[in-house]
C-alpha cells in the first residue's frame, strides 16, 4: 500500500516538474557530470539542460571565473559536434575555451549592440535545436524576458546561460537557477609551487524545486570535480600556525 | 536566331536639356565647347538643325546663321553618363543592354519579344516609352547589332527587319553605316563604292588589301558572318527570374507575393541543378524609372524558399513602391553547390553542417550585420593576439589544432593595461601589483613564459608572461615588456583574467 502511494507521489512530482518546464527529464543530452554534489541540488539529481541558468557577477574577475565555470559546465554535456553560440562576447579569448574541452571553432561569437538585438538573438538561438548551448552577457534581464527565454528552450532543449554583470537589481526571473561563482585559491599536487587547476566556489542562490547551497569545484584539466577542499583547509591551517 | 534592337537618339543631349528646362523646347539652341581656342558646336537641337546648324560648326558660324541662337555649356562626359543610365533603365526590356556610342544603345532582344506579343509590339513599346519621356528616337530590329545600328541610323524607314533579311536591308545604305574610320569611308567613296551592297559584291581579298582587316571585320559583323560581342552595362546573371506586372504594384502584400513567387521559381530550378544561393538581389523597377532593391547573403548555399523569404522579410518594408512597381526581378549574384542537405541526412548530429545553424546565423546576420558575427580558426602563432584568426567562411575547415599545452586566460584585455609591480629579483615573479588603485598580493605564480615578437617581420620587445594568483584566489596573466630595467617605468602590463 505504502509502495504504491510513494509511486503515485513520485509520478505526480515528475509530471509537475515536466509541466514546469524541467525538460532534462524528457530525453536530453547525456550529462557526464559524474558524482558531483552540486547535482544533488537539482531535482532528480540531474543537471537541468534545456533550461536557462542565470549567473550574477560583480567584478571582472568574477566574470572570468563565471565564464570559465560555464565553459566547464557546457563541456560536460556538449556532444562531439555540438555548436555553441556566445552572445555579447567582448573580451572572451576564444583559444582559452579549448582548455575547458570546447573546440573554439564550434563557437559562434555574436556582438549585438542594442538591447532588442540581444533579446532577439538569444531567443532565436535558444529556439534552434541544432545549437547545444547559448551563453549571453545580458545585464538587465527582466522577468518577462526570462519567461520568454524559458518558453524558447522548452521547445528546443537548448541550454541557456545568462551572465548578469552588476545588475541594477537582483529581480526575480524565470530562470531555473541563479548562480554566483567566485574564484578560490587553487591547489597543486603535493604543494608544489605554481598555480594549480582553476577552482571555484559555486553558490546556488536559488534553484527551482531544488536546494540552494555552496559547492566547491575545480576543473581538473578534462573534467569538473569536487575539490578536496578539506585537505587544502588543513594545509592552510598548518601554514598559518607554523 | 539572335535579334538585336538598336536605339538611336537623334538629339540626345538637346533632349536632355529640354527635359530639364521645358522652355527650351521650341527655341533653337546649341551645346558648345571650346576647342583649340574657338567655340565649336557639339550638339544642336531639332529646331537649330532645321536651320542648317549642325555639330562640328564653329559657334561663330552658327551665330552668323541665326543671330539669336542660345549657346549652352556641354557638360563633360554627359553623353556617356546619359547612355549608361538609359541602358540600365532599358534592362526592363531585356537583361542584356549595351551602350553604343555615338548617341545610341543596343539591346539583345533574343527571346524577349514574345513577352510583349511579337517583334512589332515590342519595338512599339520601346518607342512609346522613349517618346513619352521626351526623347526623339529611331529604332531598328535586325539579326545582328551592326545591321540594326545601320538601319536605325541610315535607312529611310527604320523598324523591324524580318529575320534573315538584314543583308538586303543594308544593301542600299551608305558605307558610313558600318562605323568605319572616316578615312576608310572616304576611300570607299573614291573607289566608287557608295553603298554597302556594292562593297558586298567585291571580292574580300581585294577589299582587305585596300581597307585593312578592321573594316572587313566590321562588315562581317554587320552581315552576321562574324559574331559581335556586346559589352552589357550590367553583366548578365545566370540565375535570374523576372515577374512583369500588368498593373502597378504599390502594396506590401503585392511585393510579398511577387517575392514568394520569384523565390519559388528560382529555388525549384536550383534544386534541380543541386545548387544553392549564396547571395540574392531582389529588384523592383518602378514606373518613374527608378529601381529599388534589397540584397541578402547566406552563409551556406540554400534553396530553401521559406528561409530565404524570412531573410528578406524584416527589410521588405524599406522598399518604397510609390508610384508603383512594374517589374520585379530576382537575381542570384552568388551560387554554390548545395550538398549540405545530404550531409545532414546521414548524420543526425550534424553540428556545424546542420542547416538549422546556418539558417540561424543567416537570420542573425540580417538583424545585426555580418560584421558582428565571428567564428575563429587557430593560427600558427605564439603571440597571444595573433594565435587565432577570423574564419573566412562558415564552412572553413579548421587547419591545425587549438593549443592545449599552454594556459590562456578566458577574458583578455585589449590592449593590455599598465600596472605597477614590486619584484624582488629580476626575472622572478613579482610580489605584488597594483591595478586600478587596488593592491594585489601575489601568493602563487607560474612563469616566466617568454613570447618573442615575430622578429623577421616586426620590431619590438618580447614579453615575459607570469600566471599569478593573489591573496583572494583571483588569477591574472601579467607580463613584463622587454628585459628588466632599473628605471623602466611602464614595463608591466595586465593582459587577462583566468577563470
Amino acid at each position: 500500500m505504502d509502495g504504491t502511494k510513494t509511486d503515485i507521489i513520485n509520478r505526480l512530482q515528475r509530471d509537475i516538474l515536466a509541466l514546469e518546464g524541467c525538460t532534462s527529464l524528457r530525453a536530453g543530452y547525456p550529462v557526464r557530470s559524474g558524482d558531483l554534489s552540486v547535482m544533488d541540488a537539482f531535482p532528480y539529481k540531474m543537471f537541468p539542460t534545456g533550461a536557462v541558468h542565470e549567473f550574477i557577477t560583480a567584478t571582472l574577475e568574477d566574470t572570468s571565473a563565471t565564464a570559465g565555470f560555464i565553459a566547464a559546465l557546457i563541456s560536460t554535456f556538449l556532444p562531439a559536434t555540438g555548436v555553441v553560440v556566445w552572445v555579447g562576447s567582448r573580451g572572451v579569448f576564444p583559444p582559452a575555451l579549448k582548455q575547458f574541452g570546447i573546440e573554439p571553432d564550434r563557437v559562434f561569437f555574436l556582438e549585438p549592440i542594442k538591447k532588442r538585438e540581444i533579446q532577439w538573438i538569444v531567443e532565436e538561438a535558444l529556439r534552434c535545436q541544432a545549437v547545444s548551448a547559448v551563453v549571453a552577457s545580458w545585464n538587465e534581464l527582466s522577468f518577462t524576458e526570462s519567461r520568454r527565454l524559458q518558453l524558447a528552450v522548452e521547445k528546443s532543449n537548448t541550454t541557456g546561460f545568462v551572465i548578469r554583470h552588476n545588475p541594477r537589481q537582483a529581480n526575480p526571473t524565470a530562470c531555473i537557477a541563479r548562480w554566483k561563482i567566485t574564484s578560490l585559491h587553487s591547489s597543486s599536487v603535493d604543494d608544489l609551487p605554481g598555480v594549480g587547476f582553476p577552482r571555484w566556489n559555486a553558490t546556488l542562490l536559488k534553484v527551482r524545486n531544488g536546494r540552494a547551497g555552496s559547492h566547491i569545484m575545480e576543473w581538473a584539466g578534462d573534467h569538473l570535480r569536487e575539490s578536496a577542499v578539506e585537505g587544502a583547509r588543513i594545509r592552510e591551517l598548518h601554514r598559518k600556525t607554523g | 536566331m539572335k535579334r538585336y534592337v538598336s536605339v538611336w537618339f537623334r538629339f540626345l543631349k538637346a533632349d536632355w536639356y529640354v527635359l530639364r528646362e521645358p522652355a527650351l523646347r521650341d527655341i533653337p539652341f546649341v551645346l558648345g565647347r571650346t576647342e583649340q581656342g574657338r567655340g565649336v558646336v557639339v550638339a544642336a537641337n531639332e529646331v537649330a538643325q532645321l536651320q542648317g546648324i549642325d555639330a562640328g560648326m564653329t559657334i561663330a558660324d552658327a551665330r552668323a546663321l541665326l543671330p539669336g541662337i542660345k549657346v549652352l555649356e556641354d557638360p563633360l562626359e554627359l553623353e556617356n553618363r546619359l547612355l549608361q543610365r538609359i541602358a540600365v533603365w532599358a534592362i526592363r526590356f531585356t537583361p542584356i543592354t549595351a551602350v553604343d556610342t555615338p548617341d545610341g544603345i543596343v539591346l539583345d532582344a533574343t527571346g524577349c519579344t514574345h513577352l510583349w506579343g511579337g517583334d512589332h509590339p515590342y519595338l512599339k513599346e520601346i518607342y512609346q516609352r522613349f517618346s513619352s519621356k521626351g526623347y526623339n528616337v529611331r529604332l531598328a530590329m535586325a539579326d545582328t547589332p551592326g545591321a540594326a545600328r545601320s538601319v536605325a541610323r541610315f535607312a529611310a524607314s527604320a523598324g523591324v527587319v524580318e529575320s534573315g533579311r538584314h543583308i538586303q536591308a543594308m544593301y542600299s545604305l551608305p558605307p558610313e553605316a558600318l562605323r568605319l574610320e572616316p578615312e576608310v569611308t572616304e576611300k570607299l567613296h573614291k573607289l566608287g563604292l557608295h553603298t554597302i551592297g556594292q562593297c558586298i559584291r567585291m571580292p574580300l581579298p581585294v577589299l582587305r588589301r585596300r581597307l585593312g582587316a578592321d573594316a572587313i571585320k566590321r562588315l562581317n559583323q554587320a552581315l552576321g558572318i562574324e559574331e559581335e560581342l556586346l559589352k552589357p552595362v550590367v553583366p548578365p546573371v545566370e540565375y535570374e527570374e523576372r515577374l512583369p506586372c500588368p498593373e502597378l504594384i504599390t502594396t506590401a502584400t503585392g511585393i510579398e507575393i511577387a517575392l514568394k513567387d520569384l523565390l519559388r521559381r528560382l529555388c525549384s530550378r536550383l534544386q534541380k541543378e543541386q545548387k544553392g544561393l549564396r547571395a540574392l538581389c531582389f529588384r523592383g523597377y518602378r514606373a518613374d524609372g527608378e529601381t529599388v532593391e534589397l540584397a541578402i547573403q547566406t552563409n551556406r548555399p540554400s534553396h530553401h524558399a521559406a528561409h530565404l523569404f524570412s531573410l528578406f522579410m524584416p527589410r521588405l518594408a524599406t522598399i518604397a513602391p510609390e508610384p508603383g512597381i512594374e517589374l520585379f526581378s530576382l537575381m542570384a549574384t552568388g551560387v554554390g553547390i548545395n550538398v549540405a542537405a545530404q550531409a545532414a541526412l546521414w548524420n543526425g548530429d550534424a553540428g556545424l553542417v546542420d542547416l538549422q545553424v546556418s539558417e540561424l546565423i543567416d537570420r542573425a546576420a540580417g538583424r545585426i550585420g555580418r560584421n558582428r558575427i565571428f567564428r575563429y580558426c587557430p593560427m600558427e602563432n605564439h603571440w597571444p593576439e595573433l594565435s587565432f584568426g577570423k574564419a573566412s567562411s562558415f564552412e572553413e575547415m579548421v587547419m591545425g589544432n587549438w593549443r592545449n599545452d599552454v594556459q590562456r586566460p578566458i577574458l583578455m584585455l585589449t590592449p593590455p593595461e599598465p600596472i605597477t609591480v614590486t619584484a624582488p629579483v629580476p626575472d622572478y615573479p613579482p610580489m605584488s601589483f597594483r591595478y586600478k588603485g587596488t593592491l594585489h598580493t601575489i601568493q602563487r605564480a607560474d612563469g616566466p613564459e617568454r613570447i618573442e615578437q615575430q622578429w623577421w617581420m616586426q620590431e619590438g620587445a618580447h614579453r615575459d608572461y607570469y600566471r599569478v594568483e593573489d591573496a583572494e584566489g583571483k588569477r591574472y596573466w601579467i607580463f613584463r615588456l622587454g628585459h628588466y630595467e632599473e628605471a623602466g617605468a611602464r614595463q608591466w602590463f595586465l593582459h587577462g583574467f583566468f577563470a
